[in-house]
C-alpha cells in the first residue's frame, strides 16, 4: 500500500471541527464553568478509499473526534463536508438514511453488543431498521455476512456471550458492515484483543477494505498496529491534530517534535532494533486548563517563547505533510539533532530529556 | 534467589477445579530481571500471584510444586510469616495504580505505613523517607505529592506512587504485574526507565509480567514464554527474538505487527483461539493451533527440557527449527536472484 494520494479526492472533508463540553467546578466556589476544548480546530480531508490512522495518548481527542465525524455526538462548531453537503446541518431524517454509508466499530467487544440478543439479531436488525430485508431473504444476508467475516454461519442463533473476544470483534464488524457503507470509523477496533488474534482481525480488515473499497478511519493508540494498516496518519495532541501525512513520511521523517518524540518510545518486540528514545517528561496537561500558544510547549525540547504566546497555525510544511509547529524538523533531522544545534541553552534541554 | 519447581494453582469455580498454572518450573537469579510474557489465561499473573502466596486471597489455591525464596520454602510458610516476607523481601506492583492505592489516605500516609511496617523509624524518619523514596522515583515536587489523595494524581504518578511503597523496605524481589499496561506510551516509557534505573542503582531482581513482547525486550534478561496455564520456552532474551525455538513463540512474535516490516500486508497469524481454563486440550496446550503437532503432540503433554541451550517444551524442536532453517535458505536464495 503506497500512499496513494487519489485522484478521487476527498470522501469527507472535516472542518474547523470543535468539540467543547462544558464542566462544572472551575472557579472558587466551583460555580464558574469550565470549558473543555475535546477536539479544537481540527481540519483534514480523508480521501476516498483510504485508511487514515489516527494517534494520540488517551484524552487527546481521537475517539470524540471519530464520534463527531459520524454525529453520534454534536460538535461544537465546524462542518463535515460529505459528497458537497455539510452534514451538520441535517436533519434526524436525513441523517438516519446517511447512517447507511457511514458506520462504527467499537474498541470493547463486550459492551457494545447486547447480551440479550443472538448475533442474528444483532445484525439483522440493521437490514429491518432501514426496511432492506426482513424474513428469510434477511437470515441469508446476515449469514453471508458471517461468513464474510470469518464467522461460521451456524452461530447464527447464537448468543454473544458464546463467542470469543476476538469473535465478537468479528460480529461488530459484520454488524458494521451489513449496510455497505462507504466509511468506516474503526475506534480502537484490536486494543481489547490478545496478540494472536488481533493479527486475525487486523487481516480481516485489511481485506474487507480491499474488497469493498471501504474508507476507513482506524483510531489507535497502537503505533505499530496503525502504522501497518494506514495510507496516511494523523497525530493529536490534547485536543489538536499536531501532524498529518502519508504513514511513511510520518513514521520515518517525522516533523512534530512531539510525533519525534513519541515514535521513539514504543517498545520493540525486538532488541536489534532498538534505537535512541527520547523520553519525554511531565505529563499531559489537563484538556480543562491547556497551556497558552502551543498545546505542546510545557513538554517540547524545542520550545521558546514564541511558543508561549503565538499558537501555531496548521500548514503544509512539505509536499502533503501538515503540521502545526513553530520550529519543525528538517527531512532527516532528528529531534536529537535539532535539539543539539538549535537551542542556545541546548545542554539544558537536553538534560530535561532521558536520553538512551 | 527464587526457585519455583512444578507448581500447580487452581480455582474452585461452579464447574469444578480448574488449573490456572500446572506444572510451571523457573528460577530468577540475583540482579535478574525475567520477564514472563503471555497473552491471557496464559496463566502468566497466577503465577506471579503464587510466589506472592496472594491467589488464597482470590479463592485460589497452590496444590503443589515447591517455592523457594533464598532457600526457603514459600508454600508452607504461616499466613503471619509470609506477611513478613511481602513487602519486605518480595514486594509487588499491580496494573491498575489507582485500585491498589487506598483513596481515603493521603500518599504519604501510605508510604509511612509501608515503611513503618518493616522498619522501626518514627513518624517524622519514616516521612524524610518516604520523600526520598518520592524523589527516587522522579515524582516532581515530592512534598507537596506526600500530602495530596490517590485521585489528585495522574495515573502515571500513582503508578510511581506504587513503586515507591514496593521499594520502602528495599525489596531484593520486585514483582510487576503489568506495570505499564494502563498507562499512555510516553508515561509508559518513563515507567520502564525507572525500572531500568532501579534494577541498576538497587540491584534488585525484577519478575515483569507482561502481554507486551515490547516491553520484555526493552528489559528483560531472561524470558518465559507462558501459554495456557504451562511453560512453552525460556531463553535469553537476544536468543530468543533471534531464533524461537518453539513455534508459539514464533507465531507469537510474528502477529506483533513490526515497526519496520512492511506494511499493509496480511500479518502472519495462529489461528484458532486461547483455550478457556475448563476445555485444555489434552497433550500439548498448543497442539490445537499448531502447524506441526502429530498424534503424539494431541496425547502427551511435551516436559519442559533443556534443548541447544535453552528450555522448551515441544516434542518436534527439530523438525520445527529444520524447517525455519529451510525458510531462511529459500528467503536469502530468493534474494540472491534478484
Amino acid at each position: 500500500m503506497k500512499s496513494n494520494k487519489p485522484d478521487v479526492g476527498p470522501l469527507l472533508e472535516i472542518k474547523n471541527l470543535k468539540k467543547y463540553f462544558e464542566i462544572k467546578g472551575g472557579g472558587a466556589l466551583g460555580r464558574k464553568k469550565q470549558i473543555l476544548k475535546a477536539v479544537d480546530d481540527v481540519s483534514f480531508e480523508i480521501y476516498r478509499g483510504e485508511t487514515l490512522g489516527l494517534v494520540g495518548e488517551s484524552g487527546c481527542g481521537k475517539s470524540t473526534l471519530g464520534r463527531n465525524i459520524l454525529r453520534l455526538q454534536d460538535p461544537t462548531a465546524g462542518e463535515v463536508v460529505y459528497g458537497q453537503e455539510n452534514i451538520l446541518d441535517y436533519s434526524k431524517k436525513q441523517m438516519r438514511s446517511l447512517r447507511k454509508d457511514m458506520q462504527i466499530i467499537y474498541q470493547d467487544p463486550f459492551g457494545s453488543l447486547n447480551p440479550r440478543f443472538t448475533i442474528g439479531q444483532i445484525i439483522g436488525e440493521m437490514y429491518e431498521i432501514h426496511g432492506l430485508a426482513k424474513g428469510a431473504e434477511k437470515e441469508t444476508k446476515v449469514k453471508e455476512l458471517l461468513e464474510l467475516v470469518g464467522l461460521d454461519a451456524n452461530r447464527y442463533h447464537s448468543y454473544p456471550h458464546e463467542f470469543s473476544g476476538g469473535q465478537r470483534q468479528r460480529v461488530g464488524i459484520a454488524r458494521a458492515l451489513a449496510l455497505q457503507p462507504e466509511f468506516i470509523v474503526a475506534d480502537e477496533p484490536v486494543s481489547a484483543l490478545d496478540v494472536s488474534v488481533q493479527s486475525q482481525v487486523i487481516n480481516l480488515l485489511i481485506q474487507l477494505k480491499k474488497e469493498m473499497g471501504l474508507t476507513m478511519l482506524f483510531i489507535a493508540h497502537g503505533l505499530n498496529v496503525v502504522r501497518h494498516i494506514s495510507d496516511r496518519v494523523g497525530v493529536m495532541y490534547l485536543g489538536k491534530l499536531v501532524e498529518l501525512s502519508d504513514t511513511d513520511s510520518i513514521f520515518n521523517e517525522p516533523a512534530h517534535p512531539y510525533t519525534a518524540a513519541l515514535l521513539s518510545t514504543v517498545p520493540e518486540a525486538d532488541p536489534e532494533a532498538r534505537k535512541e528514545r527520547i523520553v519525554l517528561k511531565g505529563e499531559v496537561p489537563s484538556p480543562a486548563s491547556p497551556p497558552s500558544g502551543c498545546n505542546f510547549r510545557t513538554r517540547c525540547p524545542l520550545a521558546t517563547e514564541r511558543c508561549s504566546q503565538e499558537v501555531p497555525q496548521w500548514q503544509e510544511t512539505r509536499n502533503g505533510h501538515f503540521t502545526a509547529c513553530h520550529y519543525p524538523l528538517e527531512k532527516g533531522e532528528t529531534l536529537r539533532d535539532a535539539i543539539a544545534q538549535r537551542g542556545n541553552d541546548a545542554d539544558k534541554k537536553m538534560n530535561n530529556l532521558i536520553m538512551a | 534467589m527464587l526457585k519455583v519447581e512444578n507448581l500447580v494453582t487452581g480455582y474452585r469455580g461452579k464447574e469444578g477445579f480448574v488449573r490456572a498454572v500446572d506444572g510451571v518450573s523457573f528460577d530468577i537469579k540475583k540482579g535478574e530481571t525475567v520477564c514472563i510474557v503471555g497473552e491471557s489465561g496464559s496463566g502468566k499473573s497466577v503465577t506471579s500471584m503464587s510466589v506472592m502466596r496472594l491467589v488464597e486471597f482470590e479463592n485460589g489455591e497452590i496444590i503443589s510444586g515447591s517455592i523457594e525464596y533464598m532457600g526457603e520454602e514459600l508454600t508452607t510458610k504461616s499466613n503471619e510469616e509470609m506477611r513478613k516476607i511481602r513487602g519486605a523481601e518480595i514486594s509487588m506492583i499491580f496494573q491498575e495504580p489507582l485500585t491498589a492505592l487506598n483513596p481515603v489516605f493521603t500518599v504519604g500516609k501510605q508510604i509511612v505505613e509501608a515503611i513503618r511496617y518493616h522498619q522501626p523509624l518514627n513518624k517524622k524518619q519514616a516521612m524524610d523517607r518516604a520523600q526520598e523514596l518520592l524523589e527516587m522515583v522522579g515524582l516532581s515536587e515530592p512534598k507537596t505529592r506526600l500530602k495530596q489523595y490517590p485521585h489528585e494524581l495522574s495515573g502515571g504518578m500513582r503508578q510511581r506512587v506504587m513503586i515507591a511503597i514496593a521499594l520502602a523496605s528495599e525489596p531484593k524481589l520486585l514483582i510487576a504485574d503489568e506495570p505499564t499496561t494502563a498507562l499512555d506510551v510516553t508515561i509508559e516509557a518513563q515507567i520502564l526507565d525507572l525500572l531500568r534505573k532501579l534494577r541498576e542503582e538497587e540491584e534488585m531482581s525484577i519478575m515483569l509480567v507482561t502481554h507486551d513482547i515490547g516491553v520484555a525486550a526493552e528489559l528483560s534478561h531472561r524470558i518465559i514464554i507462558m501459554y495456557a496455564g504451562k511453560i512453552m520456552e525460556i531463553a535469553e532474551s537476544k536468543e530468543l527474538f533471534e531464533q524461537p525455538h518453539h513455534p508459539y513463540t514464533k507465531g507469537l512474535l510474528e502477529s506483533v505487527p513490526k515497526m519496520s516490516g512492511e506494511r499493509g500486508e496480511l500479518l502472519p497469524t495462529i489461528e484458532g483461539t486461547i483455550p478457556g481454563l475448563d476445555q485444555m486440550p489434552e497433550g500439548c496446550r498448543f497442539a490445537p493451533r499448531c502447524e506441526f503437532a502429530t498424534k503424539k503432540c494431541h496425547e502427551e503433554n511435551p516436559p519442559l527440557e533443556s534443548k541447544r541451550g535453552r528450555q522448551v517444551a515441544c516434542w518436534h524442536v527439530e523438525e520445527f527449527l529444520k524447517s525455519e532453517e529451510h525458510h531462511f535458505s529459500r528467503k536469502e536464495d530468493s534474494i540472491e536472484v534478484k
